[in-house]
């Protein structure tokens, strides 16, 4: 088990996992209207919903408890050389699809470049927005104290 | 004797059709779609999940309707549900200090860095019924928004447990037990006992809770800070062999500060008191983290005196599921049982009065014997 891992990992492997998160936080309509056309893909794990058990820590920072499951779909796909995998939480087989597509595509170098910019970064950026709108929503009701002075 | 019967079939799918009625309720009004129930009804969704320990927004919502808004019958629905469904693993436990807060607070300190955020909650409202909400389409603003402040927004324990006046958490890597795969068994550890709260009966425990603030097993309780918002789950496929991201779930965190005296080896400190639940849910998260401290009385060599900190019996009744099917199956035909308690009580019965009239007639006859002696 890794704990608060800072995650230092080669940037390969980062970039990856940066990419794969963007992808499990999005739409299949919204993956589905930025991808280019593709080049037929094989499925090597057909769309299939399970669960994952989520833990946590006793106290926030203590020992692992599981706190319940949650549903995930994953699929994984062979594009050329490449396998692209995806693990997503929900039950949309469609996005789990699509996710493993983009994956298997972003390892070939020719497309990467490419494909992060029509693909992953509009839809990190829409994401970015998101939470920073609702970061906006939650300072607005963050409470300003003030003192009531008396005087005699 | 055993006498198997048979039949109420048509009784039961008559009794079905017209639930099936009941629930879609007046045709002439638009029927509820689960989108709406997912959207509308938040909280309700926000409970059956974490009752049906199952994170699934949609599930959850589906339950619901089904179960025409029978949250406990949702629940039900939603652990049979999760059964049919392949398990892939554990997640790398959430890291709740990095959680993207929609809401944070803390009764224990008013100036604390990261500050008391309100998020959308129910506190200081008037509690009066609003009948604008009768008036149906009304268009909502957008609410107000300011400048998100960046920065650490630690956690009131961790504060505490740097100047050495909160105890430090056990951290030990061990796989925790799961009580979906294991039953409950005694003495549980602290993470099962976790996982039977984290699921446990909301109604249950809150009134735990509340026996505890009351003087049922007291510990002075202060929320050291209670937060809601979102986190990231990790899990690491074995094909790909590092972490990857799932996505998001919602999650309330409740963390209780409690009065510890200290003992031969520990100073006296303050202690924690748990609570983290599936969606917003803060009765629920507050009412776990009362329940589990009381629990770690054995722990901290605290007299074991009161209902709540009474492992067995806080663990086997905490489960709604378990214990609506058992308190409901008494309503099932128990019409054998119920001829053989009635044959018993018919035997007493017929004995007694049996036993009775002999003795009436010992005492006739005894008279009877005093009277002929006496001729």
């Amino acid at each position: 088990m890794t704990r608060n891992a800072p995650h230092p990992m080669p940037d390969p492997l980062g970039e990856r996992r940066a990419w794969m998160a963007v992808l499990a936080r999005a739409g299949a309509d919204d993956i589905a209207v930025l991808l280019p056309a593709m080049p037929a893909h094989e499925r090597l794990r057909a769309p299939e919903t399970g669960l994952v058990m989520v833990r946590g820590r006793a106290g926030g920072d203590g020992a692992a408890f599981n706190l319940g499951e949650m549903t995930v779909t994953r699929c994984a796909v062979r594009l050329g050389d490449a396998v692209g995998h995806a693990y997503v939480a929900g039950r949309d087989k469609r996005q789990a699809e699509l996710a493993a597509l983009v994956d298997a595509a972003l390892q070939d170098p020719a497309r990467r470049d490419a494909l992060m910019e029509a693909v992953i970064a509009p839809l990190a950026a829409r994401q970015q927005a998101a939470r920073d709108a609702e970061a906006r929503r939650a300072a607005a009701t963050r409470v300003e104290f003030f003192t009531l002075a008396t005087m005699r | 004797m055993y006498v198997a019967v048979k039949g109420g079939g048509r009784a039961i799918s008559a009794a079905h059709a017209w639930l099936d009625e009941t629930r879609r309720g007046d045709t002439s009004l638009p029927e509820l779609t689960v989108a709406q129930v997912e959207q509308q009804m938040g909280l309700a969704v926000d409970r059956v999940m974490a009752e049906g320990s199952c994170h699934d927004r949609f599930l959850a919502a589906l339950a619901i309707k089904q179960a025409k808004g029978d949250l406990i019958e949702a629940a039900f629905l939603l652990r049979a549900y999760r059964t049919t469904l392949v398990r892939f693993g554990a997640s790398e436990p959430v890291e709740t200090s990095a959680m993207r807060l929609r809401r944070r607070v803390s009764a224990t300190y008013k100036d604390l860095p990261g500050g008391q955020v309100l998020g959308p909650t129910f506190d200081y409202t008037h509690r009066l019924l609003d009948f604008a909400l009768a008036a149906e389409g009304e268009a909502r603003g957008e609410g107000p928004q300011a400048p998100a402040p960046v920065g650490e927004v630690p956690r009131v324990t961790e504060l505490l447990a740097r100047e050495g006046l909160m105890q430090r958490e056990a951290t030990d890597d061990a796989e925790p037990g799961d009580l979906t795969r294991q039953p409950l068994a005694f003495p549980a550890a602290r993470p099962v006992r976790l996982q039977n709260l984290a699921r446990g009966d909301e109604g249950f425990l809150l009134a735990l809770g509340y026996s505890t603030q009351r003087g049922y097993g007291s510990n002075h309780p202060f929320v050291g800070e209670i937060r809601v918002g979102h986190v990231a789950v990790e899990f690491t496929p074995p094909e790909l062999g590092f972490a990857i991201e799932l996505g998001e779930i919602a999650i309330t965190e409740c963390q209780m500060v409690n009065q510890f005296k200290g003992s031969r080896t520990e100073p006296a400190q303050f202690t924690r008191g748990y609570g983290l639940v599936f969606g917003h849910g803060e009765r629920r998260a507050m009412g776990m983290a009362l329940v589990d401290r009381a629990l770690r009385a054995e722990e901290l060599g605290e007299d074991i005196a009161a209902p709540a900190q009474d492992a067995e019996f806080v663990l086997y009744h905490s489960d709604n599921i378990e214990a609506t099917g058992f308190v409901e199956h008494l309503k099932l035909p128990h019409y054998v049982d119920f001829q053989s308690e009635l044959e018993n009580l018919r035997t007493i019965r017929r004995s007694a009065v049996a036993a009775e009239a002999a003795r009436d007639g010992m005492a006739e006859a005894a008279r009877d014997g005093t009277a002929e002696a006496a001729e």
